[in-house]
């Protein structure tokens, strides 16, 4: 067995050793003729694609729909024939929001289910615990599902790459807009005390200068500790009148009500990650057990950074709702679906850019030097060989009384440093089979 | 033939002997089976191996000398951090060097619980371990600057030495080193529980009074068994860091403590083999189901809680089938088989079997 399992490996090194000199000669090669078995998790027909996801647990609702939902959009390429005529098959993991079954199941779908990539992976805290881990393996790391800028690390983590816009660039545009519309009004803070609500308060101070935050009015909470009681009456206490919210769902859900119960109604401006409306609605019916509802989001500001998934009239919106349709109706149609859908398109796009028969190192060259345009997002992506963000902005939205969002103003683009400036790429239409 | 027995038993009868001779046949084999799996496998072989260590030194104070502990979790979590605070400054720190001192830190925190436990009983004692286990966690959201917060702190690998060569899997080493440590936990154990300390321990479990009557100082007996207990959490967390290469509030939750409760039980109470079934169960279980979310053909709410459904559902099985456990069943197995193909037990009829007391004296 022993032997044996040592020839396999010898046959392995040289095949990869020979792919690896068949890439360095020229990579348009690879573009035409048969598909071969280029890397661990492609085969001539299928490429196998991994990931963790909350399917269950505190950060379960709405989030676990963001793996399905990419799924369904994996199932409708295949349906169509797949890509370069393989299948993509995508495996997904529960780990429950804990870092260390993130760390276990991480190492199955690397060593044990032998993936090409992982994709979208969820969560800051989850995916921080293997995000060297992948990297000493080399493997592709996709389009984390969160926006913390740790992604962004290319001499430390080349093989890893953000997507969506990291909570520094939202929590700028936010800033901003605070600054031109809410403008002489007292803010507070509410944020998750790790990676994800310090980056979103560091775009925050950028704008609306730290000094004019008091610390009474930076309360922040851990996703453990479900009691946010003391942490809105520090906020009331304070005077805010603006609260800006860097939370998941379910804890944006438990201080809107935690605020309600104490007759505070300052203008709540919530993340992009912790405000979509379906997921919201639920939540505040089951914790307040059908007293409240969807009418405590009225006024709420936001922001986004795809289509808003209200309007009909967007063809992004009715080729992922078609696909909603047929593959996951029984999920509530909301921004998480879209997420899970415009992530896998994303995807798809990337193993297209990378050619018909891609090595791990090969697959993330393409995203560095390949443009990924004429997606569903509003804002350009900023991948190159020296930066991994992913959407580089986002555009502000409100949310009304009885849940429908509206956009406000322009998209803006920003970097973590960098000014904000206003984008004046146009939308693009998806193409006619819907697979890019 | 009883000339024959002692002779034997002269040879062999030595407890430590006895024992020293069962941890090299099985630190053999596991040297052996780790060299042929894969690294993934390897990678699984270092989970029971720790879950184990924590399980054999909870089986301990639970099953032997009747104290429950819902805070075990919060023992390991002792255990990582200390591996992990020493491991952030001090990266080259020797593994040798790393467990003994969470070995250390857990057993001192144990001292200090221990004390406080053995004043308790029953439920409040559970009360006072899951007080533990639920306070301990916040402590490193508290301190963010020390304990690194919600997203902890990361584990660098224990490297393979180089005398093993540039290719040898670091899964295939960490299963080693925590392989070595369960064995020689378990030997340590297996002896200790032979001996007038371990006598004792069950005398308190069984019967407070009449230890005390028989000269036994039960405070100070309960006070070691949970010291015991805690530098068995405390290694076991140690190894876990490494293991998961991040130590984090989430990975040392309440329910950490109640799986190890469930492999004692599971595994059959008071039983160090009990213990490593129990580990085993609690390793393989959940990978037979956890791909299923992505791949059955159910709405999503179904299908994303179905793995933990059937978990809990072979579990709730399993204590129908075996309520003594696994270790329990098996003896009972043995039991019947001697019955049938031997002699019948002592007052007892050939073939007939005591279900509740199925092999007594093992």
């Amino acid at each position: 067995m022993g032997g044996n399992a040592l020839r396999i490996r010898g046959i392995a090194i040289i095949c990869v050793a020979g792919l690896l000199a068949a890439c360095g000669n020229s990579t348009s090669s690879t573009d035409s003729g048969t598909n071969t078995a280029s890397a661990p998790g492609i085969t001539a027909t299928t490429i196998t694609i991994g990931s963790t996801q909350p399917l269950t647990g505190r950060a379960a609702p709405g989030y676990s729909e963001i793996s399905a939902s990419s799924n369904a959009y994996f199932k409708y390429v295949n349906a169509h024939g797949g890509i370069f005529g393989r299948q993509i098959t995508y495996t997904y993991y529960d780990d429950t929001y804990n870092p260390t079954m993130t760390a276990s199941l991480t190492r199955k779908l690397i060593l044990d289910d032998k993936v090409f990539a992982l994709f979208s992976a969820l969560g800051t805290p989850t995916h921080l615990a293997v995000v060297d881990y992948i990297n000493s393996q080399k493997v592709p790391d996709l389009f984390v599902s969160s926006g913390c800028n740790c992604w962004n690390d290319v001499s430390n983590h080349p093989y890893t790459f953000g997507w969506q816009p990291d909570y520094t660039i939202e929590g700028k545009i936010l800033g901003q807009y605070i600054n031109q519309n809410l403008g002489g009004k007292k803010v507070g803070y509410f944020f998750q005390n790790d990676e994800f609500g310090l980056d979103g308060v560091k775009g925050l101070d950028a704008q609306l200068g730290a000094s004019t935050v008091p610390d009474a009015s930076r309360q922040n909470y851990v996703p453990t500790n479900t009691n946010v009681g003391p942490q809105i009456a520090a906020l009331q206490a304070s005077g805010a009148q603006v609260v800006v919210s860097f939370s998941i769902p379910a804890f944006t859900a438990l201080a809107l009500l935690g605020a309600a119960k104490v007759g505070y109604h300052p203008i709540w401006v919530v993340s992009n990650v912790g405000s979509d409306v379906t997921t919201l609605t639920g939540l505040l019916k089951s914790f307040s057990k059908g007293a409240a509802g969807v009418q405590l989001l009225g006024g709420m500001v936001t922001d986004a950074y795809l289509p808003l998934t209200g309007d009909s009239s967007n063809k992004w919106i009715s080729l992922f709702k078609g696909i909603h349709d047929t593959y996951v109706s029984t999920l509530p149609w909301d921004g998480n679906v879209l997420y899970g859908m415009a992530q896998a398109y994303t995807l798809v796009q990337a193993i297209k850019a990378a050619g018909r028969n891609p090595t791990r190192a090969s697959f993330v060259k393409a995203l560095e030097t390949t443009k990924l345009t004429g997606g569903p997002g509003l804002a350009p992506f900023g991948f190159s060989s020296s930066n991994h963000l992913g959407y580089l902005g986002v555009q502000v939205v409100t949310i009304a009384a009885d849940g429908t969002q509206s956009t406000a103003g322009s998209v803006y683009t920003s970097s973590d440093s960098g000014p904000i400036s206003q984008y004046s790429g146009s939308a693009s239409s998806p193409p006619a089979n819907g697979i890019p | 033939m009883v000339a024959v027995r002692s002779r034997v038993d002269r040879l062999v009868a030595p407890t430590l002997r006895r024992h020293l001779l069962i941890a090299l046949g099985a630190a053999a084999v596991l040297l052996l089976l780790s060299a042929q799996i894969g690294a993934y496998d390897d990678y699984n072989l270092t989970a029971v191996a720790i879950f184990a260590v924590a399980a054999a030194g909870l089986t301990l104070l639970t099953g032997l000398n009747g104290q429950l502990s819902l805070g075990h979790g919060a023992l390991m979590a002792i255990g990582a951090y200390t591996a992990s605070l020493l491991l952030k400054d001090h990266r080259q720190l020797p593994v040798i060097v790393v467990l003994l001192i969470s070995v250390l830190s857990a057993g001192v925190i144990g001292i200090a619980f221990g004390y406080a436990a053995a004043r308790l009983r029953g439920p409040y004692l559970a009360g006072a371990t899951l007080t533990l286990a639920v306070a301990l966690p916040q402590v490193a959201t508290r301190y963010k600057s020390i304990f690194g917060g919600e997203s902890g702190l990361t584990v660098p690998p224990s490297a393979p030495p180089d005398w093993l060569g540039a290719d040898f899997p670091p899964e295939r080493w960490l299963a080693w080193i925590a392989l070595a440590a369960a064995v020689v936990t378990m030997l340590l154990l297996a002896n200790l529980l032979r001996s007038a300390p371990g006598r004792a321990f069950k005398a308190v479990r069984d019967n407070e009074a009449a230890a005390a009557l028989a000269g036994i100082d039960v405070a100070r007996t309960q006070v070691l068994a949970f010291v015991i207990s805690a530098a068995c959490a405390g290694l076991a967390g140690a190894l876990f860091a490494y293991w998961s290469g991040i130590t984090s509030p989430a990975g040392f939750s309440l329910g950490l403590s109640l799986q190890l409760i469930t492999a004692i039980v599971i595994g059959g109470l008071g039983s160090l083999a009990g213990a490593v079934w129990g580990s085993i169960v609690l390793v393989f279980v959940p990978l037979l189901t956890s791909g299923m979310a992505s791949t059955v053909h159910l709405p999503s709410a179904v299908a994303d809680n179905l793995p933990l459904a059937i978990y809990g559902g072979i579990l709730v099985i399993a204590m129908l089938v075996a309520p003594h456990g696994i270790q329990g069943a098996l003896r009972r197995i043995l039991a019947i088989g001697r019955a049938r193909w031997e002699y019948p037990p002592r007052g007892g009829q050939k073939g007939v079997v005591d279900w509740d007391d199925p092999a007594p004296g093992t």
